[in-house]
């Protein structure tokens, strides 16, 4: 086997260089390999830039018409361009705020539980429930929340049972971001205060809690963002309204996505321009979260 | 992992605090040196076995204890309650069934009196759109994720994530609007050559529809852009903790990139590349609001043609929510919903089983 390196020199190894360059066939592969990886990349990209610019191509004229902001559908006529979705905001906000108010604290207890206290089987199997409710399908939650509540309570349809299914959904997503957060905040700080004599509960609450708190308030950003684009809970557990109904314990209300679902079944061409109107509304709501939840975990890295 | 060591870290940490206790944090400066040893030392050893807390619970302490085990035990507790209710509820549909509920393909709830249901279509349906999603969504995960680690500089790699990560915050109306409006026409050509070239092969068989938008095949191709995000991310994560040494060992070799990602990155990443797989399969199988809007409805029975129409579980479900009002036919929806969760359930489980704690879904 001959060798490109100098045959001639006095270095020249007794036995054929260990290190030859690699074969055509390696090469090949190695290329393909390359190209495939990224072709896969670009690929991604497709569908993520191809959504995103038809929500803006077909809902931008309905969220820059003058009503859209302010006005709801009451007594617009199915076929009429004139009318907003201020009642469906109200209704995908209150219901994603209702579920927070609910899902933030147990989520953060359920976090410290897990990190700062639990030991044994029934951590294993509460951390085993909490991965299991994150693949818990958000219909499964609705028809659960509307089983227990609505079938055998006897409770009417409403926007709190929206909420209800939505805590369940949210639950997972606050207590693993919670958790990994806690996890983050160095052993250091903790011994600090247990060397003052700090009781571990307050350790946690004054110094463990404070630190892991911009992470936690992202992940909770988060999980807002990702129930507020649910649909199946509001198409099983309340009713949709053309008005603003401001009470989310009784009555009718809208949200986003079932205005989004209700209009579907409008065969005038205005229903289309409702449709991707509050979708472009949804996706405008769902990047400010995102954005936020990026600033806010910045702010972290700064503290830390 | 940072949790591994939480548990033997924490003893050893609450016994010096005991002992540290009854110090002036003043004198800490001065004495620390022998000081510290001295209080390490001290310790009790027969204290070792006690638990710090439970030795002198303060009542604080005690609520707080109690708050955080409890609001743990409420998502024990909650899966609990799902399994419980929903069997509680579709038991009596069961009863009154007057067609096999594993194998009927028809879902009659029409009548109270002569309710007639099966899964077996919607089964077909879910696995047959779920199964094609997640082998196109595999693949492309796959590369993606060795992009993001392998390839791609560390600078430009955290942003294109992002990006990524940003195909999960659309929601899955949107999608559904869009598979239907924009993909199902989009894909109508490849459809169409799959079925005139390849329509001998039962998956591209002519289906039970007229036309080859809205099929099981549409709805595949969305549900795979819509769980594309949760496989690289796990993927990526398990790919980037591959063992430097492995990979430096592999390049002194004189591998090539691939044949490093061969060697060092795939053995080490493949189960949790199969644990996140399974996360997605489980999204896919439970998705509802995409796949309703996008499949159409058919009226024969799933011939196992990916141009078939149909239900899925969850979008049979979330089509008939408008008339829930009496209990026996609700009920058949539940019995439907219950096999959802067992099967999401199940499938969930088999991911955190074969990540072995690599991952955290």
């Amino acid at each position: 086997m001959s060798t490109a390196t100098g045959l001639n020199s006095p270095e020249r190894p007794a036995t054929t260089p260990t290190f030859q360059a690699p074969s055509t066939s390696r090469k090949i592969k190695n290329n393909l390999a390359t190209f495939l990886v990224g072709l896969a990349f670009v690929v991604a990209l497709v569908p993520l830039v191809w959504v995103l610019a038809t929500v803006v191509v077909r809902g931008v004229g309905a969220i820059l018409s003058s009503d859209w902001w302010g006005k709801s559908l009451s007594g617009v006529l199915p076929e009429s361009y004139a009318g907003g979705v201020y009642h469906a905001i109200y209704g995908t906000l209150i219901q994603a705020a209702l579920a927070a108010v609910i899902a933030v604290p147990i989520g953060i207890l359920a976090a410290i539980y897990l990190v700062e206290y639990g030991r044994g089987r029934l951590a294993k199997t509460t951390s085993f429930m909490v991965d299991i409710l994150a693949g818990v399908p958000s219909i499964v939650a609705a028809l659960f929340i509307f089983a227990a509540f609505i079938s055998i309570l006897g409770a009417e349809q409403s926007a709190f049972m929206v909420s209800l299914a939505l805590v369940l959904l949210m639950l997972p997503v606050v207590i693993r971001n919670t958790e990994e957060m806690l996890r983050l905040v160095p052993d250091e700080l903790r011994e600090a205060a247990y060397a003052l004599g700090i009781p571990k509960w307050k350790t946690i609450l004054r110094i463990v809690l404070p630190t892991a708190l911009s992470g936690t308030v992202t992940g909770v950003m988060l999980a807002l963002a990702r129930v507020m684009g649910e649909t199946a809970p509001v198409l099983v557990l309340v009713g949709y309204s053309q008005s603003i109904n401001f009470d989310p314990f009784s009555g009718n209300m809208a949200s986003l996505p079932l205005l989004m679902f209700s209009e579907l079944s409008n065969p005038e061409p205005s229903g289309q321009f409702r449709i991707w109107g509050a979708a472009l509304t949804l996706i405008l709501i769902i990047m400010i979260l995102q954005l936020g939840a990026s600033v806010v975990s910045r702010f972290s890295a700064i503290s830390k | 992992m940072p949790g591994d060591d939480e548990a033997d870290g924490t003893p050893a940490v609450t016994e010096r605090t005991t002992a540290a206790r009854p110090r002036d944090p003043q004198d800490e400066g001065s004495a620390a040196g022998s000081a510290t040893l001295d209080t390490v030392t001290d310790t009790d050893p027969g204290r070792g076995g006690t638990d710090r807390g439970k030795a002198t619970p303060g009542r604080g302490e005690r609520i707080f204890r109690w708050l955080t085990s409890g609001s743990g035990l409420l998502v024990v507790a909650a899966i609990a309650a799902i399994g419980l209710f929903l069997l509680v509820q579709a038991v009596p549909s069961l009863l009154a069934n007057n067609a096999n509920f594993l194998t009927s393909p028809v879902f009659d709830t029409r009548d109270p009196a002569n309710l007639n249901f099966g899964i077996r279509d919607l089964l077909v349906v879910t696995l047959l759109s779920s199964l094609f999603a997640l082998v196109l969504a595999m693949t492309i995960a796959l590369g993606i994720a060795l992009f993001l680690t392998q390839y791609a500089p560390k600078r430009v790699a955290r942003p294109f994530a992002y990006v990524i990560d940003l195909l999960a915050a659309v929601p899955s109306i949107i999608y559904g609007l869009w598979g239907i409006a924009v993909l199902a026409p989009a894909l109508l050509p490849i459809a169409t050559w799959l079925s005139t070239n390849l329509g001998w092969f039962f998956l591209f068989a002519p289906g039970n529809l007229p036309v080859l938008t809205g099929t099981i095949f549409t709805g595949g191709v969305v549900l795979a852009v819509m769980i594309l995000p949760i496989i690289t991310a796990v993927t990526r994560e398990v790919f980037s903790q591959a063992p430097r040494f492995h990979i430096e060992a592999a390049q002194a070799l004189g591998a090539t990139r691939w044949e490093v990602i061969r060697m060092a990155v795939l053995p080490y990443g493949r189960s949790g590349y199969i644990a996140g797989s399974m996360l997605g399969l489980g999204r896919a199988l439970g998705e509802t609001i995409a796949v309703l809007i996008v499949i159409r409805a058919a009226t024969t029975p799933s011939g196992f043609s990916l141009f078939d129409g149909g239900y899925t579980f969850a979008s049979l479900i979330a089509s008939a929510a408008s008339e829930f009002s009496q209990p026996l036919p609700t009920g058949a929806y539940i019995a439907a919903g219950l096999v959802l969760f067992i099967l999401t359930f199940v499938v969930n489980a088999i991911a955190r089983v074969v990540a072995g704690g690599k991952v955290n879904g």
